[in-house]
Formats: C-alpha cells, structure tokens, sequence
C-alpha cells in the first residue's frame, strides 16, 4: 500500500461505531460483520479521527497531551490497517 | 468456561409476505409453539439483559421484522444500549419514510435479500411480488446514507446468475453482497433435492467470484457462504456451540443458533421463565455441546476440533439422527455417506436430464399440513 500522506484526513467509515465494552472492560469498533478490539491508544486515535483533522495534526494532539515525540509512524500504521479494512476512510 | 456472547439475533416474528422455499425457519413456524410473540417490554429487557452479558451485536430478523409496528421502539432501546443494530429483511413494503424513522432510531446497518437478479425469477422463487419494493428499498437505503448488505442465498434455480447479481449490487453502491449458499435447515431441508445444485454449476459460480473479486478489489466485498455438502470439512458452525451467539425465536425460546429449535432432544429455556444469564450459563442446552467433552470420535482426537468444533449439531440432527455426532458433511464422519448419497443423487438426475422434485413454499397452510404430518 502507498505510504498514508501526514495530510491525509482519517475518518470512520459510517458503517463503524466506537463504542465501550462495559463488560470486557475495553473499547471496541464495531461494523456489521464484527469487531475489532482496541487497547486504550488505539482507542484514542480513533477519536481522533474525526474527517477535521490530519494525521499530523492528530499525531501533534498526542504528543502534546503526553509530552512525547515520534509517535508519527505508530499512529499512521494503526490508522492504515484499519483503512485496509475499510473501517477508517480518508477525506472529509 | 467463561465464554460470553457477542451476537444476539432477535427473530420477532415468523410471520412472513413472502414464501421462499429455501427459508431456514422452522417448519412449524405457524403453530401453537411461535405464536405468543415477546411484547415489546419483554425483547427491550431481552435486549438489556443480552447487553448486560456481553452482546454488542444485535440482528433483527424473523421471519419479516418489519411486521412488527414496534420495530423503531425496538431499534432506539438497542441503539440506547449501545448495541449495533442490523436489520434483516426482505423490504417487503417497505418505505423511505419508515427507514428513515429507523434510521433516527438509530439503526446502524440494512441487509436487504433478494431472490434472484431479475423480477420474473426473483418473484417466482419469492412466491409472492417483491422484486419492485426490493428495488425501491435498495436505492433509498444508500440515499439515506446506510451501510448495505445484498444477501442473495443461492441455490439451483438462481446460481447461472452470480455475475448479475454482483454487478447488480455493485450498481447499487452496496458495500457487501453475501452470495449465500443454501445451508440445508427449516424449509431448505425439507426441498433439499430441489434445491441442491450440482457440482458444475458451483464450479461456474465460483469462478465468477474469483473474477469478481479480482475486479472490484475492496469496493464490493463479495462474501461466498460455502456449500457445505459440497466441502471436505464442515463449517466453524457460530463459532462453536454457545460460545459467542444465541438466537432468541418468536415465543421466547433461547438457541444456540436459528436452527437449534428443530433438535428434539434437548429442550430449550424461554426468557419468560428465565434470565437470559441463567439461560446462557446454566441451561442443558447450551451446556450440552460447549467446548470439547460431548465430541465423539474422529474429533476428539482431531486437530480441526479447534477450528470447527466438529461442525454443526443441527446438520448431525438432521441428516444422522443425533446432534452429539460428528457433523456428516465432514469426510472423516462415520455418516459422510449420507451426504454423498444425496450429492450423488442429485448429478445422477441432472445428468440423465430429470426434472428436480417440485418446490414447496413456505407459508402458513403448508406449515400446518407438514406439522400435523409429523
Ligand atoms: C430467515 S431470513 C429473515 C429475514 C428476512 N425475511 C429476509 O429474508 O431477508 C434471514 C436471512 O437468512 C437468509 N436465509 C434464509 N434461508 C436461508 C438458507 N436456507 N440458507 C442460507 N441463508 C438463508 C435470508 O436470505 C436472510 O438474509
Ligand atoms: S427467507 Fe423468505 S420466507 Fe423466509 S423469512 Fe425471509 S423473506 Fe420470509
Ligand atoms: S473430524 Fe471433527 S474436528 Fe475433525 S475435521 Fe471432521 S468435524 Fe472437524
């Protein structure tokens, strides 16, 4: 797959639903086939993804918030596999 | 064993306008032990109690859902739990306002059947007018804005049209087509030499898909529901007995899955009487089968007995007479010979040009007549 532009602007597909898994105690995106099971970051990116901001702007979000740098190439590898399954779209 | 369900499929009523022979519902649909529907109060504590253990996945079925007036309440409840909300039905007069009404409710997702790539067939194998509506329904449901599944299920009467029905749905703008090979339960079982198809014709369709899918990438995800009488090893039949799905039926019965009712031997809890909890961990029957202990030999000694938990219990029910059987469609069962006679039957009468026996459609009278039977 061509390597994601820091320009792109990631949203979720209308078919996907962020929603909390009381019960497993996790977050989970939901689509009409199934699921797929976040961890706390992944979950966080993803509410980031709003079709407003770019990757770079959502990998500055972060860094901001936890005082970290080179988050760029985990952020866009998490954001590219969701968009190879077709979960994430790119454009607003 | 600590297994807790992802999916709920609410079937709320089996009353159906159309009469597809190839329909998995029970035979009895139309008797004494369906007839009392949930209300609404008893699907939404259905439904909180079906959360509460762990489903995030909620299909609204039946028979035709949309029969039911209540159908929007129903959807804002599960939409309030935070369950993802998929309607399966046929559109049978359905209409934008209504689907919109669903959609303020909350509805997430709208899988639409059809019969057939043409109006004339797919009305035939309906067994009632349903193509326009169908048609209609299609069209505003991406208008809306819906993520769509084409389900067509397939047998011998519609399988030469596999090509025009994915470029149908790729016309459609649908994200999924599910070419779904008849499972042989409910009423497919009962038309089984009819419908079965024969080995050439499934090598043609497949082929289509293949091509298909190489054509249209992830634009169109095509799903192929396999033939399973037809494969070496039996399907992963809902992902192993009571370990992630139930299916709650009209009256209030809990199964493992849609076809579970038709398995005589075990008897089957209803949430009027019980907590859905109670059901999903205590009952018989869905203890009967979880995990490993019930299978017989060749699973239990069997790699596979991880990937397909030894196949589907109903199919073992149906076509070998115990459902703690090794799945029959698997090569290595002692009752594979079943299979492969009916298979066999069924080349040896298109080979020698034989009409396939008459369909019997699914609907209310004939429920009755087949059920008084016995
Ligand atoms: C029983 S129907 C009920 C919902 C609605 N009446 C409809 O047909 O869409 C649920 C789904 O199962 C599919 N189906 C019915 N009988 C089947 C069978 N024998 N094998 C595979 N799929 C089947 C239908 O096409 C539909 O998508
Ligand atoms: S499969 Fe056909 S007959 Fe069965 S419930 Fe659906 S529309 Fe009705
Ligand atoms: S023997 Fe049992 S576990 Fe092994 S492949 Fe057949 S059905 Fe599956």
């Amino acid at each position: 797959m061509n390597p994601t532009s820091a320009a792109a602007v990631p949203r979720l597909h209308p078919k996907a639903r962020l929603q909390r898994d009381d019960v497993r105690g996790r977050d989970v995106l939901l689509y009409p086939e199934g699921l797929v099971t976040l961890n706390p970051t992944g979950a966080e990116i993803l509410g980031l993804c709003d079709g407003v901001r770019s990757l770079a702007d959502i990998v500055t979000t972060l860094e901001q918030r936890y005082g970290a740098s080179g988050l760029e190439r985990d952020v866009t590898s998490f954001v590219e596999a969701l968009a190879a399954k077709g979960l994430v779209v790119y454009g607003r | 064993m600590d297994a807790k369900p992802l999916w709920l499929l609410a079937e709320l009523t089996y009353k159906c306008p159309l009469q597809c022979p190839y329909c998995s519902n029970p035979l009895d649909f139309a008797g004494p032990r369906f007839k009392q529907e949930l209300t609404t109060e008893e699907w939404s504590r259905v439904f909180r109690e079906a959360k509460a253990l762990g489903v995030l996945q909620l299909g609204l079925s039946g028979g035709e859902p949309l029969l039911r007036t209540d159908l929007e309440g129903l959807v804002a409840t599960a939409h309030q739990l935070g369950l993802y909300t998929s309607l399966i039905t046929s559109a049978h007069r359905l209409r934008k306002d209504r689907l919109a009404a669903l959609q303020r409710a909350g509805l997430d997702h709208v899988q639409i059947s059809v019969q057939a790539a043409d109006a004339d067939l797919s009305d035939r194998i309906a067994g009632t007018q349903a193509f326009g509506d169908k048609l209609a329904a299609y069209h505003f449901t991406k208008e809306l804005g819906f993520p769509l599944t084409v389900n067509v299920v397939l047998h011998r009467e519609n399988l030469h049209q596999v090509e025009a029905l994915i470029r149908f749905a790729e016309s459609l703008g649908a994200e999924r087509i599910e070419l779904a090979n008849t499972q042989f339960y409910g009423w497919a079982f009962h038309n089984r030499d009819a419908l079965m198809p024969t080995k050439a014709q499934l090598n043609a369709a497949w082929q289509v898909v293949l091509r298909e899918r190489a054509r249209l990438g992830p634009r169109l995800e095509i799903v192929w529901v396999l033939p399973d009488y037809h494969e070496q090893f039996p399907k992963p039949c809902m992902g192993g007995w009571a370990r992630a799905y139930m299916t709650v039926a009209p009256g209030g019965e809990v199964w493992p899955c849609h076809a579970a009712g038709r398995i005589t031997t075990l008897t089957f809890e209803n949430v009027r009487d019980r907590s859905l909890e109670w059901i999903w961990r205590e009952s018989d029957a869905f203890n009967r089968f979880r995990g490993e202990a019930w299978m017989p030999e060749p699973c239990r000694s069997c790699a596979r007995r991880t990937v397909d938990f030894g196949g589907c219990r109903c199919q073992a029910f149906l076509v070998a007479g115990d459902a703690g059987l090794t799945d029959p469609v698997c090569s290595l069962a002692p009752h594979r010979h079943l299979i492969d006679a009916a298979v066999a039957q069924i080349e040896r009468a298109a080979a020698a040009g034989v009409e396939p026996p008459s369909l019997t459609y699914r609907a209310a009278p004939a429920s009755r007549a087949l059920t008084a039977k016995g």
